[in-house]
């Protein structure tokens, strides 16, 4: 078996790994490990072939692939050490990594601070539980992305969508270029769950209709789809009996969320919030377990990338710290927990320490949209502390709030931070 | 085209989304002929902008794939340089279906030049290595 040793041994070289990776060398790590399963890197990135990427961090609208291939040049250019085609089957709390390639066979890797950075992974059918047969033609919308923009394979010909997610709207016109049809999009909840932006450049472009509150409620086919059944929901997302329509097609595209992928996480005994399904997290990214951290949609599912690489880079200082014996001792922590109309908060634990050293961020998604003024209320053991007014809140589009360093007194001894979104005074 | 709702004084109101960036404003136009008079609803100063393009020359930028020879993967992404003329999607969509670059290619590589005599062209959106 090949034994290696590093101080930082990141764990997928996604957005959130690229930026954990290179900003563990930018903080002193000297041997920086990136491990990926696929034969390069970027992760998902490179099947997201369209452009707007990149606005927030690098000032420019990228496509996915160039957003990707930025990060990817800075890490080898700094030194990075990919492995690639290495699949980790293993992280025990020890930090250490047990991997396998086709080149190297089974690897143990001996970290000083390991950075999960896993992604995320799509909601299946199963997840659903949508009736009707099981033929073949029904896809998540990021593997028919895969297929379509990367391996050159189109999974129908005539498709239906369920979800108004990013991914599903970008596939809807993807497939439109390529010369399918979209019948249309089927969305269960009464708003658009992805960005109004995609709606207008995916959608509407294209005359593809979009249907809120409606979902799909049977699967017919023998072999392949051969049509799926649609129905109104009412305000219990209950079907209306009589409000079904029999839609011809040969393939079901689900767009309908994503989930933070955290198997390995789990063997290895990090803490997992159940509303995010995350690992908990204080302000640096670090885990429940010493010398853990996490990257980027492995805590939380954000909007943009350019959030997740701000994440994976709070998360590699953080891991470049730890290894190096330069973290400080954590002497007291506040639990932020979700008031409101507030789903999640991130971090779930905040050191007020961290203030002294600048501005502190949580990111908030809320439970359901409010389209009129709001205030965005931090409230410290019951005092409020903090507020904002927003124009709008929608559960697609995640909040932050920024705490600045003269909280520093008033956080010191507070226990509980709780977040909430309320009607303006 | 966006439908138009046409007012007493000869102009027509539309509404569109603007998708310049993330937050996507509702605009409210007013629009004389293809001259823009008014607009409101715009967080920023790039609204106006997006409302007088929208109306007169709408664009958006393209993104593709086109085949690759010997590279890594059987394809290649590509986008336009610039947003490219919406009536006019189709046909730069058929004219790269027709491309087969050979690999290696590299990141914002020009894949076809002044794309059907726009001035704008297309562009790897990464690296393609060669196949190991």
């Amino acid at each position: 078996m090949r034994s290696l040793r590093c101080d930082v041994a990141v764990i997928g070289s996604g957005p959130g790994g690229l930026a954990a990776a290179i900003a563990a060398k930018e903080h002193g790590a000297e041997c920086v490990y990136i491990i990926e399963r696929a034969e390069e890197l970027g992760g998902i990135l490179q099947q997201c072939i369209h452009n707007g990427f990149g606005l927030e961090v690098l000032g420019a609208d990228l496509t996915g692939p160039a957003y990707a291939q930025h990060f990817i040049n800075r890490s080898y250019d700094i030194g990075v050490e990919p492995l690639l085609d290495t699949m980790v089957l293993d992280v025990t709390p020890q930090k250490r990594i047990y991997a396998t390639s086709s080149q190297n066979g089974i690897v143990e890797i001996e970290a000083e601070a390991i950075v999960l950075g896993m992604g995320c992974r799509e909601r299946t059918r199963g997840a659903l539980a949508v009736p009707g047969t099981r033929p073949a033609g029904v896809y998540t919308a990021g593997t028919a992305q895969r297929l379509v923009n990367i391996e050159g394979y189109m999974p129908g010909r005539r498709f239906v969508i369920l979800g108004s997610g990013d991914i599903g709207m970008i596939m809807a016109r993807r497939l439109t270029f390529e010369g399918a049809t979209v019948e249309r999009v089927l969305e269960i909840m009464p708003y658009l769950s992805g960005l109004r932006r995609n709606y207008v450049q995916c959608l509407q472009d294209f005359g593809i209709p979009l249907q809120l509150s409606h979902t799909v409620c049977e699967i017919k086919g023998d072999r392949r789809v051969e049509a799926v059944v649609s129905t109104a929901v009412d305000d219990q997302w209950q079907p209306i009996p009589g409000s079904e329509q029999l839609i011809p097609c040969d393939t079901l595209l689900l767009s309908v969320g994503l989930i933070p992928e955290n198997e390995l996480s789990r063997q290895a005994g990090v803490e997992i919030d159940p509303v995010t399904g995350g690992p908990v997290v204080d302000q640096g990214m670090g885990t429940s377990l010493p010398g853990f951290f996490a990257a980027g949609n492995v805590v939380h599912v954000y909007d943009l990338v350019d959030w997740v690489t701000t994440a994976g880079e709070i998360a590699g200082h953080s891991a470049a710290e730890y290894a190096l014996g330069r973290a400080k001792p954590v002497t007291h922590r506040l639990r932020t927990v979700a008031g409101d109309n507030v789903r999640y908060a991130v971090p779930q634990w905040l050191d007020p320490e961290a203030l002294s050293l600048g501005t502190q961020r949580l990111q908030l998604r809320v439970s359901h949209p409010m389209e009129h003024k709001v205030r965005v209320v931090i409230e410290a053991d019951g005092e409020p502390i903090w507020h904002r007014t927003e124009g709008y809140v929608r559960p697609g589009e995640m909040v932050t709030a920024k705490l600045p360093p003269n909280l520093y007194d008033r956080l010191r001894a507070a226990q509980v931070l709780r977040v909430s979104v309320r009607e303006p005074q | 085209m966006r439908e138009r709702e046409p007012r007493a004084d000869h102009t027509d109101k539309v509404s569109l989304i603007c998708v310049t960036c993330p937050v996507g404003c509702p605009l409210e136009v007013t629009v004389d002929g293809s001259q823009v008079v008014t607009v409101e609803g715009h967080g920023c100063k790039r609204g106006p902008a997006y409302a007088q393009d929208e109306i007169t020359d709408p664009r958006r930028v393209v993104t593709t794939t086109v085949r690759v020879c010997g590279g890594l993967h059987p394809l290649l992404p590509v986008h336009t340089a610039e947003p490219y003329p919406k009536h006019m999607i189709f046909a730069v969509l058929q004219e790269l279906r027709g491309l087969t670059v050979t690999a290696p290619a590299c990141v914002d590589q020009v894949i076809l030049k002044d794309a059907l005599r726009t001035g704008i062209d297309v562009l790897a959106s990464r690296d393609m290595p060669e196949k190991r």
